[in-house]
């Protein structure tokens, strides 16, 4: 496909599922205000969820993958509860501490086979036709753009006004009669079913999971690639998660050096442009208005 | 995610409960330093410093460089590893937290957390990959009445209490301990009747950095190991234990310190659970949260 070879388009896969789990957080913490450091939660059901079910019980992934959102959206309302009581850096310190419970929770457990993982996850196929990595490649990319398309649609809905208002001022929003509750458990609900459906993407594509993909670093990961874009808007996740999940890859000739530069890269984007690259008041969003007049 | 290690290197005299708690106790007051340091810092500047854990493990590597290569006693690598923790911690501050006082509070934690994966892999090319050994000789056993410690517990146990009596003293008893109050109860406030701010603040992180510091080396005694990763789990444990002891309450993380340290101990020893020893902080933090959403002490003492 457009004279990529395999490993080319196994990075993009990658790279297309962290833009499924930045627009999911982006829900959380850009549209809501809700800070989550435990994404990676979600992301671990949902791979979890058609691992289990695909290898033990032998369901078609055309079954369990829509499962898998639908079973890390209910965690999401489960999880998204300690949001209706803490705020701010508590509530970042709750979700830090669910996700590395969750994980610990996965490492131990036996159906979830423990510190072994589950392997053998059949690779989709519809009927005899066996996808290959470019037709899964192509099918992440349709996911993808239904994702953009939800998440822009949601940030333009009557909901999104709503995690708007709540984002900028809980008591004020409450004090307008908008059903705050309501609206932060389901952006817990809607972030973790993006989640959900990257870690089913994942599980398929890996064909083997382990607890230990789903740790503190893909949760920071992904709240990393929505800050550097542009916390709340839509480009901004899409952007920053592309940036992020091919930065290694452009740095692949600095091996050594590799996360140093990372690691640098994250903290100098922050410093130098606290709204992202492409948030709202960010310099290169508003050298583009000024040059269009 | 979980290496249990608490109970390798600790005296095996009497196995009970006593016992038990005494170990706990030791790892209980290292978290009591890296969490002091850490509540002492979200105090002043209200951020979540995720660079702490870095600067923990650069001070193990810098006290082991100085006994590995310039042939230096531990007492001397100790007071340049934590000194080496200080200006890291300054400097941190300086660098990426001062130009994002007043951005989202998201900004600064992400920017710290780039700065720990920065640490990290400088110090994986510095001294390895792998967990190296950190030469003491400290031998024998100190018996205190029903207990037995190890020389090296003993050492971590007074050397930590000297740290935290030290801070206390700080805190409490000086100006610069008084500033800090003042900042953390109202940076605008402290301001304008002339407290100097932004030093107020630097000095908040080179103390909350040399406490790390210690913490840092004397973990690197105690378990004998000192690894690239020794920073992370500390840190985020450390987090915990700060909401625990209710944000910003230096006493409170002490207590929620100590307290975490006994029940991991006592756990590992006698529960069987379906999860790592490492998961035991954040299970108790979230138990205790749904009941006391404002922390063990939070709310009654004072903030710094």
């Amino acid at each position: 496909m457009l004279g990529l070879d395999n490993y080319m388009l196994s990075v993009g896969i990658l790279a297309g599922i962290w833009v499924l789990l930045a627009l999911g957080l982006n829900v959380i913490t850009g549209y809501a205000g809700q800070v989550s450091l435990g994404h990676a939660a979600f992301y671990a059901f949902g791979a979890y969820t058609t691992a289990i079910l695909t290898t033990n019980l032998g369901w078609p992934w055309i079954v369990t993958m829509p499962l898998a959102i639908v079973v890390a959206a209910a965690l999401g309302v489960v999880l998204g509860l300690p949001s209706l009581r803490l705020r701010d850096d508590f509530l970042a310190i709750v979700t830090l501490g669910l996700g590395l419970v969750t994980q610990s929770l996965a490492l131990y457990l036996p159906f979830t086979g423990g510190s072994l993982g589950i392997g053998g996850i059949p690779y989709p196929a519809l009927g005899p036709l066996r996808f290959d990595t470019p037709a899964y490649f192509a099918m992440v990319v349709v996911l993808v753009i239904v994702g953009i398309a939800l998440s822009a649609w949601l940030a333009r809905s009557w909901v999104g006004l709503g995690w708007r208002a709540l984002r900028d001022d809980e008591l004020a929003a409450r004090a307008m009669g908008i059903n705050v509750t309501a609206l932060k458990v389901l952006a817990f609900a809607v972030g973790a079913g993006y989640a959900g459906l990257a870690g089913a993407l994942l599980a398929h594509h890996l064909g083997f999971i382990i607890a230990y993909n789903f740790g503190f670093a893909e949760s920071i990961t992904a709240l990393a690639m929505i800050v550097v874009g542009g916390l709340g808007t839509v480009r901004g996740p899409v952007v920053g998660a592309l940036l992020l999940a091919l930065a290694p890859e452009v740095f692949r000739p600095l091996a050594d050096y590799r996360m140093t530069i990372y690691g640098a890269l994250v903290a100098a984007v922050i410093v130098l442009q606290p709204q992202g690259l492409l948030g709202e008041r960010a310099w290169l969003v508003q050298r583009w208005r000024w040059r269009r007049g | 995610m979980a290496r249990p290690r608490g109970g390798v290197q600790t005296a095996y005299g009497n196995d009970d409960m006593l016992q038990q708690v005494a170990n706990g106790l030791t790892i209980g007051v290292v978290y009591a330093l890296i969490a002091a340091g850490l509540t002492l810092v979200y105090g002043v500047l209200r951020v979540l410093h995720f660079a702490h854990g870095g600067v923990y493990m650069v001070a193990a590597y810098v006290a082991l460089a100085v006994i590995l290569a310039l042939g230096g006693g531990f007492w001397p690598a100790l007071a340049l590893a934590i000194v080496v923790a200080g200006a890291l911690g300054v400097a941190i501050e300086r660098v990426v937290y001062r130009p994002l006082r007043g951005a989202s509070p998201i900004a600064p934690l992400i920017a710290g957390a780039g700065v720990y994966l920065m640490l990290e892999d400088i110090f994986r090319r510095l001294g390895g990959p792998y967990t190296r050994p950190f030469p003491a000789d400290l031998a024998g056993t100190v018996v205190l009445g029903p207990l037995q410690l190890t020389a090296k517990q003993a050492l971590v146990l007074v050397a930590s209490l000297v740290g935290l009596g030290l801070l206390a003293y700080l805190i409490q008893r000086t100006k610069l301990g008084l500033a800090m109050q003042a900042v953390a109860q109202d940076a605008t406030t402290a301001a304008s009747l002339g407290i100097p701010v932004d030093r107020v603040v630097a000095l908040s992180f080179f103390v909350g950095s040399v406490l790390a510091g210690l913490a840092g080396v004397l973990v690197g005694l105690y378990f004998n190991a000192v690894e690239p990763t020794m920073g992370a789990l500390p840190g985020m444990k450390a987090f915990a234990v700060v909401v625990l002891g209710g944000l910003g309450s230096v006493a409170g993380a002490v207590v929620a310190a100590l307290l975490l340290g006994v029940v991991e101990a006592l756990v590992t020893g006698y529960l069987d659970l379906p999860l790592g020893r490492d998961a035991v902080a954040f299970v108790l933090l979230i138990a205790a949260l749904l009941f006391r959403p404002q922390g063990l002490l939070g709310g009654q003492v004072e903030k710094v």
